[in-house]
């Protein structure tokens, strides 16, 4: 569905995405982690049209979307969430979801009507008129999301959605996002979270430095070598193996 | 439902109100000073569609007005093209204005106070254009004949002017009401508070920004025509004049952005304000100075103007209405 091939991003001298090749299936989960400032974000920014990629192509849908406008992606159906949450802050949470619901109507009934439902999904309904300023990070995430998913896309962009919940907020998150792709909806994340990574994703790719170094399943990733250096620094690895 | 039907029922007699008002005012002051609040109140709103919905503060809005009032005048004085169609190509000017501005600056990413500043610019080089080519008749300006009639859009009484301007301003409302319940205000809205997450959820924000300030510009326009037939004088320092730019974003501030009747509202206090100031203070230049002092008050007390404050008061408003809220409610 997503295709991410030999892609680069440079700012002046700092190479911050480097040729990173990655796809991500039809109904899949998949997620994209790695240590702060390996790329991930940058990466999704490519991807969804926030950035323009240097190198390589980026094909949704077997059609590339380099040098399409974000607008045009998520038309396209593919759309993304912020990591620092983005809400229009001036309005109610129905409000923020509508805008969401518009992409696909210019009736305003039937944005009523699709909002309402998401809400339902994303477990908001009790929200609805409350001032999206109001809301806890938790209910802000939960918009993220909401509103993302309001506008029907096939794939779903997800930057860290979980990133300053509480245990108990993370495992309803996780049922959420479980029953999005039990609608049919693939989905793309990052997280740092990793029990969450563990439970949700099908596949996990890792980012560091700006380059890939591991991918597959959660689990064979989490034993892989040069992961574990990665997050916990030189010689962890061989000191795990030795201890234990 | 009820509410919605509530709604309209005070409009329409709002409405009514205003219309039948000349029938039981024989001062003509009253009946100019009014005039002048719905013109006032019709700017204000076109600036409101831009700057209190879409977010996109502009510095330069007589540009509209000025190159509207121009149309419709030269068509007139050099081609005896009669005004009532001539509105119509003021409008068209505008809009095509708006389109120009509005795509070079929005293409080029120009936000908050560079996007004010880059119209305050174009109006003032409208304003010079103006003074040195000769069709607008330069530095000398226009004059228009009287002659009253409908296809002149010129009245014998000034109560012919109040239903103009009054109509005028009716359309604007009529315009902001629909924008509060359609996608396309919705969208405006959406820009106004992230752009970014506007853009990321599928909106065109550059076509959105370029049909607001379109709209704004073919407000603006129509506006031209009406001054222009109603004073019958045009010259650059009026057409293009900052100080109209200003009252025009000022109604709007004062009486709440981003809401239908802020402008009006506004424009009506404003001009009360003034005139009462004038009215009872002999000194010259000191009524000019009580009315900056509320001026300050109102600004500085109430940030969301004056709706804004009278709607705190309120504890829950319908909640598909687009009008910025104002209350913080803590979850």
């Amino acid at each position: 569905m997503l295709k991410v091939n030999n892609v680069t991003k440079r700012f002046g001298g700092l190479v911050a995405v480097s040729s990173v090749d990655l796809e991500v299936n039809e109904q899949e989960i998949v997620s994209l982690i790695g240590p702060n400032g390996a790329g991930k974000t940058t990466l999704f920014a490519m991807v969804a049209g926030f950035l323009k990629a240097d190198e390589g192509r980026i094909d949704f849908k077997n059609a590339s979307v380099l040098g399409m406008k974000p607008h045009q992606i998520c038309q396209l159906g593919m759309v993304r969430t912020f990591q620092i949450t983005q809400p229009f802050a001036g309005l109610t949470t129905l409000q923020n979801i509508m805008v969401g619901a518009y992409s696909n109507t210019s009736d305003t009934d039937l944005a009523r009507t699709k909002a309402e439902e998401v809400a339902e999904v994303v477990g908001m309904t009790s929200l609805l008129n409350q001032g999206a300023d109001g809301l806890t990070v938790a209910g802000r995430k939960r918009l993220e999301l909401a509103r993302a998913l309001a506008t029907d896309p096939k794939l779903l962009l997800l930057d860290e959605v979980m990133a300053g919940l509480n245990p108990t907020e993370i495992d309803d998150i996780v049922k959420v996002i479980k029953g999005i792709r039990d609608r049919g909806i693939t989905i793309f994340l990052i997280e740092h979270v990793m029990k969450a990574v563990m439970n949700l994703s099908d596949r996990t790719y890792v980012l560091n430095d700006g380059k890939l170094i591991a991918s597959g399943t959660p689990s064979s990733v989490a034993e892989n070598p040069q992961v574990i250096e990665a997050y916990l620094g030189h010689g962890a690895a061989e000191a795990m193996a030795e201890g234990g | 439902m009820t509410n919605f039907r509530n709604h309209l029922y005070f409009l329409f007699m709002g409405a009514l109100a205003l219309i039948i008002l000349p029938y039981f005012i024989s001062s003509r002051f009253y009946i100019d000073v009014l005039t002048l609040i719905f013109f006032t109140a019709y700017l204000g709103q076109s600036w409101n569609i831009l700057g209190g919905y879409a977010g996109q503060f502009s510095f330069g809005g007589v540009m509209f007005f000025g190159t509207g009032a121009y149309v419709s005048s030269i068509l007139l004085t050099t081609f005896g093209f009669p005004p009532i169609f001539g509105i119509f190509l003021a409008i068209l000017g505008g809009a095509f204005l708006g389109l120009i501005v509005g795509y070079m600056s929005f293409r080029s990413g120009l936000r908050g106070s560079y996007f004010a500043l880059i119209t305050l610019a174009f109006a003032e080089l409208l304003r010079v254009l103006a003074n040195s080519v000769e069709f607008t008749g330069g530095g000398v300006g226009l004059f228009l004949t009287y002659a009253p009639g409908l296809s002149n859009l010129q009245f014998e009484t000034p109560v012919g002017f109040y239903y103009f301007a009054l109509i005028l301003m009716f359309i604007s409302i009529a315009i902001v009401y629909w924008l509060e319940r359609s996608r396309f205000g919705a969208q405006l809205v959406a820009i106004r508070e992230n752009e970014d997450a506007a853009e990321a959820l599928g909106i065109n924000t550059l076509k959105c920004k370029i049909y607001a300030i379109m709209i704004m510009g073919a407000m603006g326009g129509a506006a031209g025509t009406f001054y222009a037939q109603k004073y019958l004088y045009l010259d650059p320092p009026i057409a293009y004049s900052i100080h109209l730019s200003v009252e025009m974003l000022l109604v709007t501030i004062v009486g709440g952005m981003g809401t239908i009747f802020g402008p009006l509202v506004g424009a009506f206090v404003l001009h009360t304000v003034n005139e009462i100031a004038r009215h009872f203070i002999d000194t010259p230049g000191l009524s000019l100075i009580v009315y900056g002092l509320i001026l300050i008050v109102i600004i500085g007390y109430l940030p969301n103007g004056l709706i804004g404050a009278f709607k705190k008061k309120e504890k829950k408003s319908d909640s598909t209405s687009l009008d910025k809220k104002t209350s913080r409610e803590d979850p």
